[in-house]
């Protein structure tokens, strides 16, 4: 693929990965998030972000392929930041609206400027969040992949690749993987025990992962000896 | 669903029930499916009739009702009551039953009965989506005398017609101060027992859920805070409203408990 047909495919691409952004607003607007939308938003969002990062791991072991798909490293940057945007409104609806803050509320306190309201709105919401912090596990691994994720998305543009120097980036980088398996863990430790809804996310992972395994060790032995052994 | 002939009932909260779309579309009934909108497609395999409710264990002779003569056993009461989910979201169902109670009595149990079973319908035919890391068939249980508390409802209909397949049809058990899985769905049998019986969630996460499971807002989910519950109702998003002990029944059933910790007795 030439160079004018990515310029081209990139604004499309963008557009698609806010599909489902588009959809659940036109939910909201047509009444139809459900019985619990709060839940449905949480769930929706958490999906996302999920399949976003699975997608922009699943780019390299896609090129290898054929050397006629090299043209794909080109999305991967922007598959990882939608990654970060849904898992950001993600933490957003857990933040807003999981914990109980009175959103509604808060809006119409803003129409009056009322912002002692929204900061009492607030306090009556962070103690249940702190708690969750320190005591749900499941929080903690969620809250740590996103974080990863948020350090992955600042040190994303090229300028800061070149201050950071090529290899120091890509250590850094080797993190989204710590991410996903967290991400895979978060969702695991959200559902019901027996109930295995995160086996199909976690088996994509599996693969995705053990690929990589499997060719870094191929390449050793492609190598003879281990380089480090080597050059000892 | 039939309309249900029915009488008033003084065990009514006066509260708006949540609109029935939502009570149908938003399920935990894992027999058809992990997700709450399964059991609203999948449970249409259910078949309610003919349909059999066996009396066994602890009583003076082993009985079978059919279901139809069940229902027309006692009049059928309208009962407004609040619905708690130990998932922290809360529904107001109007229930059409009579108390349990009732059933147990005609059941004649022995003086050694101290707990009673209740066992879903476990048919894999009827139940294709039913995910296999689980225990089947569904087994709930309440002490004696939660089961004779005239709150618990033999629940054969809500909101004046018979219960949708996917609310546990053809008869369920509703009580309204524990978390809703305490209530069985799709009663095939009833066991009265001298011991505690073992319970499909209590066997899966104990630490999780407890045999007793009163709605509590001071004794936490292992994951989530029990204090305060996304209320459905006809708004488009739900409030979040503070959790009343169990569930704001405290004044008929806490006596039942007296003595007990109920931090150890979760």
């Amino acid at each position: 693929m030439n160079n004018n047909a990515i310029r081209l495919l990139k604004p499309l691409v963008f557009l698609f990965c806010l599909l489902p952004v588009a959809a659940l607003v036109r939910q909201a607007q047509q009444g139809n998030l459900g019985a619990d939308p709060v839940a449905h938003i949480t769930h929706f969002t958490g999906n996302w972000a999920m399949y976003m990062l699975l997608l922009s791991l699943a780019i390299t072991p896609v090129r290898r392929i054929s050397s006629k798909l090299a043209w794909l490293i080109r999305f991967r940057r922007m598959l990882g930041l939608y990654a970060f945007f849904y898992a950001t409104l993600h933490l957003a609806t857990y933040v807003f609206l999981f914990s109980g803050f009175d959103i509604a509320g808060a809006f119409s306190n803003l129409r009056i400027h009322d912002f002692h309201g929204i900061a009492e709105q607030w306090r009556a919401v962070w103690p249940v969040m702190v708690t969750d912090i320190q005591k749900r596990r499941f929080i903690q691994v969620g809250l740590l992949a996103w974080f990863i994720l948020f350090l992955l998305a600042i040190t994303s543009p090229q300028w800061v690749m070149r201050k950071m120097g090529g290899k120091p980036w890509q250590t850094l980088h080797r993190s989204v993987y710590a991410a996903a398996v967290l991400a895979v863990i978060h969702f695991a430790w959200t559902l019901k025990k027996g109930n295995l809804e995160w086996w199909k996310d976690g088996l994509v992972l599996a693969i995705l992962l053990g690929l990589r395994i499997l060719w870094s060790l191929q390449k050793r032995f492609a190598q003879g000896r281990p380089k480090v052994a080597v050059s000892r | 669903s039939n309309k249900l002939p029915t009488v008033q009932s003084q065990y009514t909260v006066p509260e708006a029930p949540t609109p029935k779309q939502k009570a149908i579309t938003y399920n935990n009934f894992y027999e058809y499916g992990t997700g709450k909108s399964d059991p609203s497609h999948y449970a249409k395999n259910l078949r309610t009739r003919p349909w059999t409710i066996s009396i066994e264990g602890k009583v003076q002779k082993p009985l079978t009702f059919d279901i139809d003569q069940l229902a027309g056993y006692r009049p059928l009461e309208d009962r407004t009551y609040r619905f708690r989910c130990v998932e922290a979201w809360s529904m107001v169902i109007p229930w059409v039953g009579y108390s349990l109670s009732e059933l147990i009595k005609a059941c004649n149990p022995l003086p050694s009965a101290k707990y009673v079973q209740f066992l879903s319908l476990d048919d894999h035919k009827q139940q294709p989506e039913r995910p296999d890391s689980y225990d089947w068939p569904y087994s709930e249980g309440l002490r004696m005398d939660e089961a004779m508390h005239p709150l618990t409802l033999l629940t054969f209909g809500a909101y004046g017609e018979t219960l949708e397949n996917q609310q546990g049809a053809p008869v369920r058990i509703i009580v309204p101060w524990k978390y809703g899985f305490k209530s069985a769905k799709s009663i095939v049998k009833i066991r009265f027992l001298d011991k505690q019986p073992p319970t499909t969630w209590n066997d899966q996460a104990p630490s999780e859920y407890g045999f007793y499971s009163n709605v509590n807002p001071n004794h936490s989910h292992p994951r989530w805070s029990q204090s305060q519950e996304r209320h459905i109702d006809a708004a488009l998003f739900p409030r979040t409203i503070k959790t009343l002990p169990f569930n704001g029944y405290a004044d008929q059933v806490a006596s039942l408990y007296n003595g007990m910790d109920l931090n150890k007795n979760f």
